[in-house]
């Protein structure tokens, strides 16, 4: 495929606002996870971002007001990503950069919310429940475009786990089409009761931090987190000034696994298919990345089904680890917060070893690291993995 | 941008399925609105037919009838479904059960509850490795999700099955959103237009347009279209069933998709 330059990117999670306080935690190794209290929730250990509760949406989009509009609020308003939308919309016009965004739930919290105050003998929601502008999956783009003044087309892809990594694929399908010349792409994924219940109800919380690729791994911590990136073609136009992470989108692909609703192939071939075609069409070979930011939820299932694939892609050199020990599991907005992980590694010549591990599966035929790593990466794979059978592989390089 | 249609179903109030829709919608036989029942997915091992919803049913129904009429194989098939409900009954039913003390929410219903979970049961139905996009776009699910499955097609030269599908939502999130009807229709869509299709398509985002939406010349559809976001396909399937020429201008947020249609 024809590269895609991120020229702007950020995301905010459980470790802060943007690139500073993420790249700062990676290399403290400090977690952002704390004991799970949100929502009735109080299993296991929780990804939470400090000050959505205090956060205010502009006054003419507060029909908008949810905790999921907000993080996305929060953090269109980090390392500058406001700024930078706003220049490349004077270049391009308003109606010709697109929206993409990925959620999982989007302001499903606001209808919890809203259930429990329903008049139960009428079965009706309380007044003003407004379901299209808050719990609607459409939302989070609609406000994103209308808090950035964008005209162009929007779109929500909503495959589970993998939605913002998705949101790449779609976005590169429209402006290799020519519907756009630009596209923020992202996602938003926010605490919230059913999902807090629903993995729990799966029994695949874990009563500890997460510990992905770890032998006693026993599950996933929920996180939450926003991010975004601004697509466009390289070249297309100087950019005045860097603002929060850079990075070449070079290949991406999406695949399924046609096995089970809510248990990964345990022979990966899906997620292998996403890896392989992502690296073809990237026009690279496996040896020419330095290090693969695993989707590693820290289930049993997941990360043995991600050993094997990454392993049979790989092989056993390639440096591997997940940030989810750091961020929790934020769903649907993980793909988005680890595409800046992977801006970070690049940028830096940076590789997290993975947090909370004791002793790797001894299973695991990976290159698992557990200790942060200095050196230079050139290339960057980040896989994400979601229920319904579906994976999303994409490849990262650094910026020109 | 152009592809080709090779295949085409509905399944909606008055219409079951191509053969009977298109004689209606010919205007050959009258619209009767009555509900219809969909087939049962008969892709689907029983384990999964069971645990698999009626929104499932009823997308899967088009998805496979797209793919006959088509005469195509549909192991490797790339899909896109769009709905802007998903399955409202499920979410309805994990809300209720988060409102009571405890808040167990069921395992089952969890896991189908994520959006994708139709185009999950198609790839399984398949053992399809095949990617399945899901989205959700509110009213403008057909258009939007059109114009993606389009641009998908064209970029990657691949066929795309693209699905878009709607049905009410009960409880009370169902008054304040109200959908009427259950509604599903399919297009088989193929980048490769020397293949042998029933019409082409060419289609535009046209941002800012002021010019006025199109609606199926029947009032009873028009009502359909107006209250379920994915018969809003009404007017570009009345189109191809009476193999005419023409533009459709499908709403889209914020702008319409215009859509060429010259039957083959």
């Amino acid at each position: 495929m024809k590269p895609l330059v991120i020229s702007a990117g950020t995301a905010i999670s459980a470790l802060g606002l943007g690139v500073a306080p993420t790249h700062t935690a990676l290399r403290q190794r400090q977690s952002g996870l704390v004991r799970c209290n949100f929502s009735g929730g109080t299993q296991g250990y929780m990804g939470r971002v400090a000050g959505v509760e205090a956060h205010r949406l502009p006054e003419h989009l507060q029909q908008f007001d949810c905790r999921n509009n907000r993080l996305a609020d929060m953090a269109l308003n980090t390392d500058g990503f406001y700024h930078a939308v706003a220049q490349a919309r004077a270049y391009y016009g308003p109606t010709r950069i697109a929206v993409i965004m990925g959620t999982s739930t989007s302001g499903i919290l606001n209808s919890e919310i809203a259930y429990a105050m329903r008049d139960r003998e009428q079965d009706t929601m309380p007044p003003g429940f407004d379901q299209q502008h808050k719990q609607d999956l459409f939302s989070l783009p609609t406000y994103v475009a209308a808090a950035l003044g964008l005209e162009g087309p929007c779109l929500t892809v909503s495959n589970a786990c993998a939605s913002s990594s998705h949101a790449f694929l779609d976005a590169w399908h429209w402006i290799e089409a020519g519907v756009c010349d630009a596209a923020i792409v992202g996602g938003a994924d926010s605490l919230c009761g059913m999902t807090l219940h629903g993995f729990g109800a799966l029994g695949l919380v874990d009563e500890q931090p997460t510990r992905p690729c770890d032998a006693d791994r026993h599950g996933i911590s929920i996180g939450e987190a926003a991010g975004f990136a601004l697509l466009e073609r390289p070249g297309a136009r100087m950019v005045q000034q860097n603002t929060g992470y850079q990075a070449m989108l070079l290949g991406c692909a999406a695949s399924s696994d046609g096995h089970h609703m809510s248990a990964p192939d345990p022979e990966g071939r899906g997620a292998i298919a996403a890896m392989r075609q992502a690296l073809v069409r990237a026009g690279l070979d496996a040896s020419d990345v330095g290090y693969v930011n695993l989707h590693g939820t820290g289930s049993l299932a997941n990360d043995a089904m991600e050993d094997k694939a990454v392993h049979s892609v790989f092989g056993g050199a390639t440096p591997c680890s997940s940030t989810k020990g750091w961020t929790g599991h934020t769903l649907g907005a993980s793909g988005s917060l680890e595409a800046m992980i992977c801006g970070i590694s690049l940028q830096h010549g940076f590789i997290p070893g993975g947090l909370n591990i004791t002793h790797i599966d001894p299973s695991f035929q990976a290159r698992v690291v557990t200790d942060n790593v200095d050196a230079p990466v050139k290339h960057v794979v980040s896989n994400a993995f979601g229920f319904g059978g579906t994976n999303c592989s994409l490849v990262f390089g650094a910026a020109q | 941008m152009k592809v080709g249609v090779r295949g085409v179903s509905v399944w909606g109030p008055g219409l079951a399925g191509w053969a009977q829709a298109q004689e209606c919608l010919q205007g050959k036989t009258e619209w009767v609105e009555q509900e219809q029942s969909p087939p049962p997915a008969s892709i689907l091992a029983p384990n999964e037919r069971r645990r698999s919803g009626p929104v499932t049913r009823l997308a899967m129904a088009v998805a496979s009838e797209a793919c006959t009429v088509a005469g195509m194989e549909t192991s490797d098939l790339s899909v896109v479904f769009a709905s802007a409900n998903g399955d409202g009954g499920v979410i309805d039913s994990i809300l209720r059960a988060l409102s009571e003390p405890g808040g167990e929410v069921s395992p089952t219903q969890f896991h189908n509850s994520v959006h994708n979970a139709p185009a999950g049961y198609w790839t399984i139905g398949h053992n399809s490795i095949a990617p399945a996009t899901a989205l959700g776009c509110y009213d403008w699910s057909f258009g939007l999700g059109l114009l993606k499955a389009a641009s998908e097609a064209v970029v990657e030269q691949h066929p795309v099955l693209f699905v878009a599908y709607d049905q009410p939502i009960p409880g009370p999130i169902g008054k304040v959103r109200v959908t009427k009807g259950n509604f599903a229709c399919a297009l088989l869509l193929d980048p490769n237009l020397s293949q042998q299709a029933m019409a082409q398509l060419n289609l535009r985002y046209v941002p800012r347009s002021t010019l006025p939406i199109d609606m199926p010349p029947h009032k009873g559809l028009q009502a359909l279209a107006a209250d379920n976001p994915a018969a809003r396909s009404l007017s570009l399937l009345t189109c191809l069933a009476q193999h005419r020429a023409g533009t459709v201008r499908i709403a889209c947020q914020p702008g319409q998709l215009e859509v060429d249609v010259s039957p083959c």
